[in-house]
């Protein structure tokens, strides 16, 4: 199998070899890093390729095993690829009262998806995420590192813009 | 005449944002506020680890986070002396993800200093030379700010080797994570923090015993930790006699609302003000139009209260023997647009996702009873589905579930049917009202 020879083919970039390493000195065992590490590796390609997991369990001297079931445990590191951009919309209960479902709808219906899916022109993701904590000012959505809300849905179109 | 309206005795944790008038908080201007002051008066007045422990117990500081259990009392299991095993962590709990909570992004993002001085006294109280923040991902601008303070505090002296020439060592750390609300649980975290599936461990050994790596290990609230500065420069009778004459807790208290009302925010108050005062008075009521049916007093595993519960001193004691917990304190108002069934198919929702899978009535019981729930909101219920909500409430209950998680889940939905219960039975299919 091809995917055999990519799981043994992974460099990582030298920054990120040494963002890895500083970061393995903050704790008293290198595991510790392994979300960092999956971070660091996910901000490079959007997402975690399967070939860098055998690459950070190496780095990390731990199982391929451990460092997946720690990918797949936490749900902001994606082990599938994603657009350029994610959209997390707020789905808890301040932004439930604030009107979260109608702002989802707004976007979907302009991007065209469902939760879980991306733009077929790979410019978006969207996912429902957990509270934002900052319901004050539901309803509440993130843009890769920028959060907005209140979000009113007749902005949403001018806010998407914003990201190409 | 001076035009502010906090102090650093009437507002301990917030005033300095009054003072900066939007300007980001430096070092400099922490100092020029009293910043540090609680921390130099450790050293000059040479007070002893045991010395700050006994003071923040004293004070009746109660922790922030949402247990409400007191800090000073959690500190007190940490083995100290010669004895004890010389690496022990502190580690400070800044994963806010209750759903309605929205404190310690606050304090993080405009009082990083206030938290390091804070944390820097604690570590020093339990002898622990290392500490880390432990951030929820999301919050990018917390984590900004946390790294310039940490810099900033490290080139400065207080942090590092024997800072302020106290013979004290103390590094901090900034752990950023990478979601899951399962990693505000203590010992989640502190697998999270090891790099590991933030599954809760099993209580004993408990993590002041046995925590991070095996050390003795704190975990403390970010409000929690960033009350510590003032009780250490001002002392326990002030700290003690900041409440509301109704309430035997101690401190202020950073209390805020959500949901439909006139205005939302986060307000520090004397503990123990009223539910009624927060949402009156500071919020300026709810929205026109709108009537309160109930609310959650601090987050979606609390229990729901009434309205006729507004009136009572928001404190531990109190909203537990109302039949809730206080939470985090920050108040979640549901009004009368909103059918109570939709509400809590949300909460359980949310519950049921962050479920993290380790034990079997938490990972199958919460999607069944999101499932239950949304039948009943869409009227598709079935006969026997009101006793299999009240069952479940009893099989996911404290003492039946591995952690807090799946009874926090299920209690807005015990306290929805007692006190909701026709709303409910309402959702079951041909039975008409």
């Amino acid at each position: 199998m091809t995917q055999t020879s990519n799981l043994n083919s992974y460099t990582f970039h030298p920054e990120d070899r040494e963002a890895i390493e500083h970061c393995i000195h903050h704790y008293a065992f290198p595991r510790a890093a392994s979300i960092d590490a999956l971070k660091i590796v996910q901000k490079r390609h959007g997402w975690v390729p399967d070939e860098s997991i055998p690459a950070i369990a190496d780095t990390l001297g731990i199982s391929s095993a451990d460092v997946e079931g720690v990918a797949t445990f936490y749900n902001l590191i994606f082990r599938k690829p994603v657009g350029r951009h994610v959209i997390k919309i707020c789905d808890s209960i301040g932004c439930f009262l604030t009107g979260y479902d109608e702002l989802a709808v707004i976007i979907k219906q302009q991007l065209g998806i469902e939760y879980g899916q991306t733009t077929t022109d790979g410019r978006f993701t969207l996912l429902p995420i957990c509270c934002l904590g900052n319901c004050d000012k539901g309803p509440t959505m993130m843009i890769d590192n920028d959060t907005y809300g209140p979000v009113a849905t007749s902005e949403v179109a001018t806010i998407l813009e914003r990201y190409t | 005449m001076s035009t502010f309206t906090k102090t650093a005795e009437t507002h301990p944790l917030t005033w300095r944002i009054e003072r900066l008038n939007g300007e980001l908080l430096t070092l400099p201007s922490y100092e020029s506020l009293g910043g540090f002051a609680g921390l130099r008066k450790i050293f000059a007045n040479g007070l002893s680890p045991r010395d700050v422990q006994t003071q923040v117990k004293t004070s009746g500081l109660r922790g922030r986070g949402g247990a409400g259990f007191p800090t000073g009392v959690k500190w007190s299991f940490v083995p100290m002396g010669d004895n004890a095993p010389k690496q022990k962590y502190l580690i400070c709990n800044a994963d806010e993800m209750e759903p309605g909570t929205f404190k310690d992004r606050m304090l993080m993002e405009f009082m990083p200093h206030l938290l390091l001085e804070g944390m820097i006294i604690s570590s020093y109280a339990l002898q622990a030379s290392v500490a880390y923040i432990f951030l929820r991902g999301e919050f990018v601008t917390a984590a900004e700010r946390l790294e310039q303070a940490i810099a900033e505090a490290k080139a400065a002296g207080y942090l590092g080797a024997n800072i302020l020439n106290s013979g004290f060592d103390i590094d901090i750390f900034l752990h950023t994570g990478a979601g899951r609300y399962i990693c505000g649980e203590e010992t989640a975290l502190i697998n999270c923090l090891e790099g590991r599936r933030a599954n809760p461990r099993t209580k004993p050994p408990y993590p002041q015993v046995s925590g991070l790596w095996g050390k003795p290990s704190v975990v403390n609230n970010v409000e929690t930790l960033a009350n510590i500065p003032g009780i250490m420069l001002h002392g326990t009778d002030w700290y003690k006699a900041l409440h509301t004459n109704n309430s035997k807790d101690a401190g202020t208290k950073l209390y805020g609302i959500s949901g439909r009302t006139k205005r939302t925010g986060l307000w520090e108050l004397p503990i123990g003000v009223t539910g009624r005062e927060i949402l009156e008075e500071h919020a300026g009521g709810m929205q026109t139009g709108l009537n309160l049916t109930c609310w959650l007093p601090g987050g979606a595993s609390t229990d729901f209260l009434l309205p006729e519960h507004l009136d009572l001193p928001m404190d531990y004691d109190t909203i537990t023997k109302a039949g809730s917990r206080m939470g985090t304190g920050l108040m979640m108002v549901i009004d009368n647009q909103h059918s109570i069934v939709s509400v809590v198919r949300n909460l359980m929702q949310f519950s049921a996702r962050e479920s993290c899978g380790w034990c079997t009535p938490c990972r199958d019981g919460l999607p069944w009873l999101t499932k239950i729930l949304t039948d009943l909101e869409q009227g598709k219920g079935k006969p026997g589905d009101m006793e299999l909500l009240e069952q479940a409430t009893k099989f996911i209950s404290a003492g039946k579930t591995f952690c807090a998680h799946g009874p926090g889940a299920t209690a807005p939905l015990q306290s929805a049917l007692k006190f909701f219960r026709a709303e409910f039975e309402r959702g079951i299919a041909n039975v008409s009202t």
